[in-house]
């Protein structure tokens, strides 16, 4: 009798404990997402694709990085858009950079692919030496710089003018910083940002350094503090270089690293969040700010378009905000500040119509001085790591004009890297 | 039920076997790969919705569906069998070398240090260096461990675990310095490449062959391998006949090290030519289940090799053609090796069930005795 009384009163303390954990999830805040700010690109079927064809995609991981899942949500939009069948589209996930990714890729072309395509940067040795073995197969490789030195005719580089999806979501981050010092939560000094990048090299450099300056552009007294983590993927470090620059107080936080791990610890600590490469505002509704990301929909569109009425394929290609690569999420009013979505779209006019420059050579200083006119960066990749091109024109720095993959790698004024060897 | 729970007791007992016929023991493992296949395939059904007919298919297309698949197989399965070939000695001496990873990353590493820097030198001469660049390194990180376990008896495990890292580290740090833009990505290297003989794999396949065959002989047939068992078996055997059982695990782990370095120098000069933190891909590691499997037996080892290269090949044919997660086919890998694991029990123990009078006489202290038996096996 006892042992009965005993596990009802168990039974019953279980139950409410689990109804407190309910509503006490119940009071969580919630994601109250806006639209998109930047104007959707309609993708349209207007070609034909043979029954036969079939396109091959090689990614580094899989859906748990949010880098890959964001290929892969771009190969399925163009799945459903061209009505392909899931034989004509064939993942190859977790292929290490590596002769792996030659394996792959010979397998896919053996499977009948008439396009092989690879998501990471360093599959692209590997990706090449595939494709000097099947020249009728149509290799195309994102975020890779041999394709318009290498002269292999099947072969592509891609990529999209993302710092200016950067530039808009550095504008959402400076309104924040706006927001808080107005609140009197923050004096204008301590305005400052953390940022969770992988390596020190040009894309992780070049994205950092736009998004800086877009909210510098609206939040003049903003720093930066930078820490690395030496990997495209690794939770673990991605949440202790957050976890870092919080303790070293920084009031913000956004990241170009692969795993959730900084927006994580963001939503433990309400420390707000710009996002990369997707939403996060499922798994961080009260601090999820917006996200920018390059859609490769509309790439894949593309390489499938010519391939299939049997055009060429760019050699660089580089995606727009007019083509629809560079993307903006909907912002979450939960955590951005006010006039956040207006402010985006009057910016995103401004850099259309020219008004506005990213890398404008009067906004940012390197060392204290203005950057020469003559400004060279290494364009051209043989392997020599020498600075070959002059690419300031007009007063601004041209991003992904010489070659689509980002080149600027300048450690501008303001931005603090807490360590430059990653 | 409840009733019946109560009094609980095994209907069997626990009895090691004293010997098994090897028709026998094979046929257990044969029933356990089969029966993990079906739970798999079950499995399949249930959870990515896949016909179990089309799941094993699946598997088998993924590492022998056309020329290119057989190749690549018997070229994977000949990296791990290598490096399972290095750690064999040392396991043989019970010095357990879970460093593989590292000793094969270090060497890796040694032999892309010998193409960057020897940059003009004839391809002859490079491959040359690269040969004994990576095989001096590899015995260095195997030594260092059997050194310290030797004099001072430290923690084998622990030591080349550790190791591990540091040859990560050290990888970290040269792609750094050697990549000025700061990408860590060195991409494939145009020299240092291991001549083509017929195929692609041909060679390094034939190599890898060679090398089981001499681990075989020099476990087998030599004093040096007669030694390592010795000292595997009991080190006071060793010391009082005479074994200087500190030279022997000296000894052993600059081979077993020097293999995995070989192991890298093949992975660089024939396959990557280039070198990532990722270039051994835990091979190390899942060769000690190839190594373990085949009870030590470089021969054995072939087989277990290829099978743990089917069952990763086959998953991850899986993966693309039902396109699920890459959790499902890691799943599919584990349940297969537990089954196999499990059935060793069942090769060295066997069940005797009790008759039904047994099983009626309610004896507490009977009972008692068999759950302990049971435990203790």
């Amino acid at each position: 009798m006892f042992k009965k009384v005993l596990s009802l009163v168990l039974a019953l303390v279980m139950v409410s404990a689990l109804a407190v954990s309910f509503t006490s999830c119940g009071k969580k805040a919630v994601a109250d997402m806006t639209g998109a700010p930047l104007a959707a690109v309609e993708l349209k079927k207007d070609f034909d694709v043979p029954a036969d064809f079939k396109i091959g995609i090689i990614c580094l991981h899989d859906e748990a990085s949010t880098y890959d899942l964001n290929f892969i949500n771009g190969v399925e939009k163009i799945k459903t858009v061209l009505g392909l069948t899931n034989d004509q589209v064939i993942y190859k996930k977790n292929i290490p950079e590596s002769a792996a990714c030659t394996e792959a890729a010979d397998d896919l072309v053996d499977l009948g692919c008439k396009i092989v395509f690879a998501n990471s940067f360093g599959h692209e040795s590997f990706l090449l030496a595939s494709a000097k073995k099947h020249p009728e197969v149509q290799f195309c490789h994102a975020t890779g710089t041999k394709a318009h030195t290498e002269n292999v005719a099947n072969f592509h580089n891609a990529f999209a003018s993302i710092y200016e999806g950067r530039f808009l979501a550095g504008v959402a981050a400076g309104l924040k910083l706006n927001e808080m010092i107005a609140d009197g939560k923050i004096t204008a000094e301590e305005a400052k940002i953390g940022y969770v990048g992988a390596f020190t090299y040009a894309e992780v450099i070049s994205g950092y350094t736009s998004f800086f300056l877009g909210a510098k552009s609206v939040c003049p007294s903003v720093t930066m503090e930078v820490q690395f983590t030496g990997s495209w993927y690794d939770e673990i470090k991605e949440k202790e270089a957050a976890t870092a620059l919080i303790n070293n107080k920084c009031v913000l936080i956004s990241q170009h690293a692969d795993s959730m791990g900084a927006p994580t610890v963001c939503e433990e600590k309400g420390v707000p969040n710009v996002s990369y490469n997707g939403s996060t505002e499922e798994a961080c509704p009260a601090t999820f700010i917006v996200s920018s990301r390059i859609d490769w929909a509309p790439y894949y569109l593309y390489i499938i378009k010519q391939v299939c009425s049997g055009a060429e394929i760019d050699t660089d290609w580089t995606g727009t905000v007019a083509t629809g690569s560079v993307v903006l999420t909907g912002i979450n009013k939960t955590a951005a500040a006010e006039g956040t979505f207006e402010k985006i779209q009057e910016i995103a006019a401004k850099l259309k119509n020219g008004e506005i420059e990213v890398f404008d050579t009067d906004t940012f200083t390197v060392g204290g001085n203005k950057i020469a006119d003559d400004h060279k960066a290494d364009v051209d990749d043989f392997g020599d790591y020498v600075a070959d091109t002059d690419v300031v024109e007009n007063g601004a720095f041209e991003e992904s004009k010489f070659r689509s993959a980002p080149y600027f790698d300048l450690r501008i004024d303001g931005i603090k890297l807490l360590n430059e060897k990653f | 039920m409840k009733e019946n729970a109560k009094k609980f007791e095994l209907p069997f007992h626990v009895v090691k076997r004293s010997t098994i016929p090897v028709w026998k023991s094979m046929l257990f493992r044969v029933i356990a790969v089969v029966a993990a296949l079906l739970l798999c395939s079950i499995l399949s059904l249930l959870m990515i919705d896949a016909n179990p007919f089309k799941f094993i298919v699946t598997m088998f297309d993924g590492a022998f569906g056309s020329s290119r698949r057989i190749w690549k197989f018997a070229k994977d399965a000949c990296v791990l069998l290598c490096i399972a070939l290095a750690i064999t000695p040392a396991f043989k001496m019970r010095f357990w070398n879970i460093g593989a990873e590292g000793q094969t990353l270090i060497g890796a590493l040694a032999a892309v240090a010998v193409v960057i820097h020897g940059k003009g030198l004839p391809n002859w001469l490079l491959l040359v260096l690269m040969f004994l660049a990576a095989i001096l390194v590899g015995a260095v990180w195997g030594g260092i461990p059997a050194v310290f376990k030797a004099i001072w008896g430290t923690n084998e495990t622990l030591f080349t675990l550790m190791m591990n890292y540091v040859a990560t580290g050290l990888v970290s740090y040269y792609l750094l310095l050697w990549t000025p833009s700061g990408s860590s990505v060195l991409g494939r290297l145009d020299q240092g490449h291991l001549p083509i003989l017929g195929h692609e794999y041909l060679l390094l396949i034939l190599l890898v062959l060679l090398l089981t065959a001499a681990v075989y002989v020099y476990q087998k047939y030599t004093k040096q391998g007669y030694e390592i068992s010795v000292v595997g078996e009991s080190e006071n055997t060793a010391n009082y006949i005479g074994i200087n059982v500190k030279k022997v695990i000296i000894r052993t782990m600059l081979i077993s090290g020097a293999i995995c370095g070989f192991a890298g120098f093949l992975i660089v000069g024939a396959l990557d030519h280039s070198v990532a933190v990722t270039s051994v891909g835990g091979m190390g590691f899942t060769a000690i289940m190839v190594s373990w499997l085949a009870k030590f037996n470089p021969l054995i080892m072939i087989g277990t090799s290829a099978f743990i290269t089917f069952l990763d090949q086959g998953a991850a044919q899986v993966t693309s053609t039902f396109n699920v997660d890459s959790a499902f086919p890691d799943m599919v890998v584990g349940i297969v090796l537990f089954f196999i694991i499990g059935c060793e029990f069942f090769i060295h123990y066997q069940l005797k069930f009790k008759t039904r009078e047994e099983a009626a006489i309610p004896a507490p202290i009977k009972s008692e005795k068999s759950e302990s038996e049971g435990g203790n096996a």
